[in-house]
């Protein structure tokens, strides 16, 4: 389902096995004690990535697990709505940099769990972001359009990523501010790409309370609606 | 004054006639009652399309009327008047159940000029046609929720400035460039317009559901939402 390795000080948090990579109830707490795992092992100069395999990097919740509970959907749906923002909260509060190195298409929470981590790199050639919400009929969480307000500075970006129904490739990502890259033509480019920006930012060696609370800093907003504290008593070395 | 037309899936706002179209407390009346009008008639695949006939989209509140009140406390009182009575037409476009967007015939100033970003999508001519915010020209301070549709539409800190702080008459490549409206293609109002339908088409052949539409539209905006008094939740049943 998903795995968590350590080489040298990169963490890389991988969504495992061919399928869509839903999240389900448990998935989500898979991931979740995942980070609890790399916040617990980090050190100066740690650095997260998240990537997948095969075809998609996640497409979303779990809806066919919902569905099968009949008039119990509903409630299903919640669950996962609501055992989902402790995910993102635990990526914002991080202790360290995090990229998201988006192997394939990323949609619905699939997408805001990439959006959550810092650097955003995906392929040129395929994959597509999709919040797929308007085209269901489902309204969008709360913490999912404050995610995007934080993380997506223009009207217009935000707008063609939440009420488009767009599926966004590579270069339009890029160009509407979404993602920082969309300049490898393979898996195996996003990843080494990805590790590469790693290597350079663990190379500074940052403490990770400090970068975590810089971050934090920027999201006030989001920030109150995860729970998290924004301010922090830090030891300056001055 | 202005009209509503349905053709098809698009609902067709127009104020019509060859004047400045500008916002007099009953053109606003007229325009929030067509509003109700399209939110009462819409279903899935509904859109708004909002446009004006002549030189101007609309150059803002009347300000001559605010003037004949005879005394500056009467212009005072008639443009606050104006002000509150506006705020439900933008909180009547941020909550309307389908998408919409405004096809800019001619220049768009001030209230004018929020009553197009109030739109999902802008639209303006190449050729013709200025966006205009008046008010640090004319010395007038800026109602809250007119700062509050610029700060949630438009994302840099440039470009805000430019359009509240600048005084300046932005054409459409520029304001393109600013992320102020989506596209300034068009050589014609008849091309502003085919453009709009066109994508107003593409859009309807989607059947949204509009509630949800408007869910989503309104949580992109909570601090604005709060300012117009509008709620951004909605309990709708998803079709999983």
């Amino acid at each position: 389902m998903c795995t968590l390795e350590k080489r040298g000080d990169l963490f890389h948090l991988t969504l495992t096995g061919d399928d869509e990579h839903r999240f389900h109830p448990d998935t989500i707490t898979s991931v979740l004690s995942l980070l609890e795992q790399a916040k617990s092992q980090s050190t100066k100069g740690s650095v997260l990535i998240t990537t997948g395999h095969g075809k998609f990097f996640s497409n979303g919740f779990d809806l066919a697990w919902a569905q099968s509970a009949g008039h119990g959907a509903i409630e299903r749906m919640h669950q996962m709505v609501k055992s989902f923002k402790p995910v993102l909260a635990a990526l914002l509060d991080l202790p360290m940099p995090t990229i998201a190195a988006l192997n394939g298409h990323a949609a619905a929470s699939g997408l805001m769990f990439a959006l959550s981590h810092d650097y955003v790199f995906m392929r040129k050639d395929r994959g597509v972001l999709y919040m797929s919400e308007v085209d269901i009929g489902l309204p969008v969480p709360d913490y999912f359009s404050a995610l995007v307000v934080a993380k997506v500075g223009s009207g217009i970006a935000r707008r063609e990523l939440l009420l488009s129904g767009k599926k966004l490739k590579g270069e339009d990502a890029v160009a509407l501010g979404i993602v920082d890259s969309a300049a490898h033509d393979s898996a195996e480019g996003v990843v080494e790409a990805t590790v590469s920006l790693g290597e350079s930012l663990a190379a500074k060696k940052w403490n990770g309370e400090v970068y975590a609370s810089i971050r934090r800093s920027l999201y006030p907003e989001l920030c109150r609606m995860l729970e998290l504290t924004v301010n922090n008593l830090a030891t300056h070395n001055l | 004054m202005c009209t509503l037309e349905k053709r098809g899936d698009l609902f067709l706002l127009t104020l019509t006639g060859d004047g400045e179209h500008r916002f007099h407390p009953d053109t606003i009346a007229t325009i929030l009652s067509l509003l109700e009008q399209a939110k009462s008639q819409s279903t899935r695949g509904s859109i708004l399309i909002t446009t004006a006939n002549g030189k101007f989209f609309s150059n803002g509140f009347d300000l001559a009327w605010a003037q004949t009140a005879g005394s500056i406390t009467g212009a005072a009182n008639r443009l606050h008047q104006m002000v509150e009575s506006f705020k439900p037409v933008v909180a009547a476009l941020l909550d309307l159940p389908m998408p919409t967007i405004a096809a800019l015939n001619g220049h768009a100033a001030a209230a004018g000029l929020m009553l197009a970003l109030s739109h999902d999508y802008v639209f303006m001519r190449k050729d013709r046609g200025v966006l205009y915010m008046s008010e640090v020209d004319i010395g007038l301070s800026m109602p809250d929720y007119f700062s509050a549709l610029v700060r949630a539409k438009i994302g840099t800190s440039a470009a805000r400035r430019e359009l509240l702080l600048s005084g300046k008459k932005i054409r459409g490549e520029e304001a393109v460039g600013l992320g102020i409206v989506d596209s300034a293609a068009y050589d014609s109002e008849e091309g502003v317009v085919e453009a709009s339908v066109r994508l107003g088409e593409k859009l309807a052949a989607k059947k949204w559901s509009g509630e949800v539409y408007a869910s989503i539209r309104k949580s992109l905006y909570p601090e604005l939402c709060g300012i117009l008094g509008l709620e951004a939740r909605v309990f709708a049943t998803p079709k999983l």
